[in-house]
């Protein structure tokens, strides 16, 4: 079940135990049950699952939006109880995660305003940012002037930009198409190694999962439960054509598959 | 990495033109040309008037340009402009700040809100006369009972405008830890922002009504006063003046303000044209 990794590292995030239980006038409803699972520096984790099974509801305890009814959630051992400073998140929709009146710049501006960088440290970690998702010389442009995909970039530059160790995706590329969404996938394995990021992806889509994952969490019953914890070894270089063509794929997106589709 | 694609910005021209079929040059010269043929009919129709109360145009045109000559035409302007004026925009800036913090707090908009919703339903006209009673006929009265009157619908849309604010631009707000300042002024605000300015256009009428209803109330001062003054002294043609003025008046204000608007609400105006063209 649980997954190999190096004896004695200590996980940047730890999942322990967590249920939540809403509270509701016609008494508790309970989303998830029992979830346990680990994620090291610089891995990325996709969690998948039904639709339905409380993905939402996992990355809002997990963000801090939320309380956890029991057991834990800890960011480099520290419980989260609240947005912890050391995580950023990126939302589905980005038309409703940016701001529509701040330039591209301005957008990956907000966050760090507070941080209280040097200046010149700021201007280059926007620089960077933007020129990491290939957005240099958009830096005027408004977040409506540009394409789908193009606007997920800002808001993933913009997460960039605050430098979080854990970067949580929320199903960040569901609303753009498919050709694009290869390009995303791409960029985030790319700042995965450019930035040392840790990154975990709510997704539903299986072949997004297996692509990127260095470990995939699959997700079932309902309250949810770690179904089970797939390990990807295609190592740290994958591409699209290639890496989706070996037989090694195929079969852990029919392993993933099948344990989705008994879970649904 | 390469940029694939990028959405076609149309335009403002082509956009325009798939708006109504006409072209830009056509719409323009309608806007200008219909005033001034409903002025030009008002002309012909009013030329050899002998009614009393409805004298040439050509008369109160002449009467505007002798009373233009006048200090005392240029006081009653400057105060009627001036008190809109003031009020107006202590009405927003009241309306706006008071708007954003019952907005933001619960428990606050929870205890106030009964109270100004019971005042504005008040007609606005109605508490002239008890201001006037209360602190008698000075200028502060009537700048007191414009921006009392103004300022509801700008803080009621504005209250509103936070409260519908999108709940995953909220979460960026909480998830980047964004400090109160840019919480208000960076997020919340120009969410707002569309509410508060139509708020803000009610609001205007509002004031430009109340202007006029508190100069024509036991004040002897500004265009409405003079207005009826006019009237109630059979110098039609110099109440048909004042009717003018205040229009141009009304007009101007209500211009300035859709500019206003057009250059704040910039992103939205354009992100609901793209939805139209899709």
């Amino acid at each position: 079940m649980t997954a190999t990794v190096a004896a004695g590292a200590v996980p940047r995030l730890s999942v322990q135990g967590l249920a939540k239980t809403y509270d509701t006038k016609k008494g508790a409803v309970p989303v998830i049950a029992d979830l346990t699972f680990d994620v090291y520096a610089a891995e990325i984790v996709c969690i998948v699952g039904p639709s339905g099974i409380g993905k939402t509801t996992l990355l809002k305890c997990l963000t801090g939006l939320q309380s956890i009814t029991s057991g834990s959630a800890r960011i480099d051992g520290k419980q989260i109880d609240g947005p912890p400073e050391e995580m950023a998140l990126v939302f589905q929709e980005y038309t409703r995660s940016l701001m529509p009146w701040l330039t591209v710049e301005k957008n990956v501006r907000l966050p760090l305003k507070h941080l209280r960088l040097p200046a010149a440290e700021r201007e280059d970690r926007i620089r960077a940012a933007l020129a990491a998702v290939g957005l240099s010389g958009a830096e005027s442009k408004y977040p409506w002037q540009l394409s789908g995909g193009m606007q997920q970039r800002v808001a993933i530059a913009r997460a960039i930009a605050y430098r979080p160790e854990v970067l949580i995706m929320d199903e960040p590329f569901a609303s753009v198409d498919a050709q694009t969404r290869f390009e995303l996938e791409d960029l985030c394995l790319k700042i995965r190694d450019e930035f040392g990021m840790t990154i975990v992806v709510v997704t539903h889509d299986i072949d997004e999962a297996v692509y990127l994952s260095d470990r995939v969490v699959v997700l079932g019953e309902r309250p949810a439960r770690v179904t089970e914890i797939i390990d990807v070894g295609f190592g740290r270089v994958r591409d699209q054509i290639a890496t989706r063509a070996t037989q090694e794929f195929a079969e852990l997106r029919t392993a993933v598959f099948e344990l989705i589709r008994r879970a649904g | 990495m390469t940029v694939t694609s990028t959405v076609l910005i149309r335009t403002r021209e082509a956009r325009r033109q798939q708006r109504s079929g006409l072209p830009k040059w056509v719409l323009i010269g309608a806007e200008i040309l219909v005033p001034i043929l409903l002025l030009a009919a008002w002309w012909l129709a009013s030329a050899n008037s002998t009614n009393t109360f409805f004298p040439p145009l050509q008369t109160i045109l002449e009467r505007l340009v002798s009373l233009a000559a006048t200090p005392a035409f240029w006081g009653d302007l400057g105060s009627s402009v001036g008190n809109l004026l003031i009020s107006f925009v202590l009405a927003c800036v009241i309306g706006v700040g008071l708007g954003i913090a019952l907005g933001m707090s619960r428990w606050l908009s929870w205890l106030v809100e009964p109270t100004i919703h019971f005042f504005r339903a008040i007609p606005p006209v109605a508490l002239v006369p008890i201001f006037v009673s209360l602190i008698g006929f000075g200028n502060e009265t009537r700048i007191l009972a414009i921006t009392l009157s103004a300022v509801f619908p700008v803080l009621i849309s504005t209250i509103d405008g936070i409260h519908a604010a999108d709940p995953d631009r909220r979460a960026v707000g909480r998830i980047y830890r964004l400090g109160g300042w840019d919480r208000i002024f960076s997020v919340a605000l120009p969410e707002a922002s569309p509410r508060i300015l139509s708020g803000m256009q009610v609001s205007l009428i509002t004031a430009f009504v109340v202007m006029i209803a508190s100069e024509m109330l036991g004040s002897s001062i500004g265009l409405g006063a003079r207005t009826l003054l006019a009237q109630q002294s059979f110098m039609i043609a110099d109440m048909w003046v004042g009717i003018l003025v205040l229009g141009i008046i009304g007009y101007v204000a209500t211009a300035l303000l859709a500019t206003f608007r057009r250059r704040v609400l910039r992103w939205y105006i354009a992100i609901r044209q793209q939805e139209k063209n899709l």
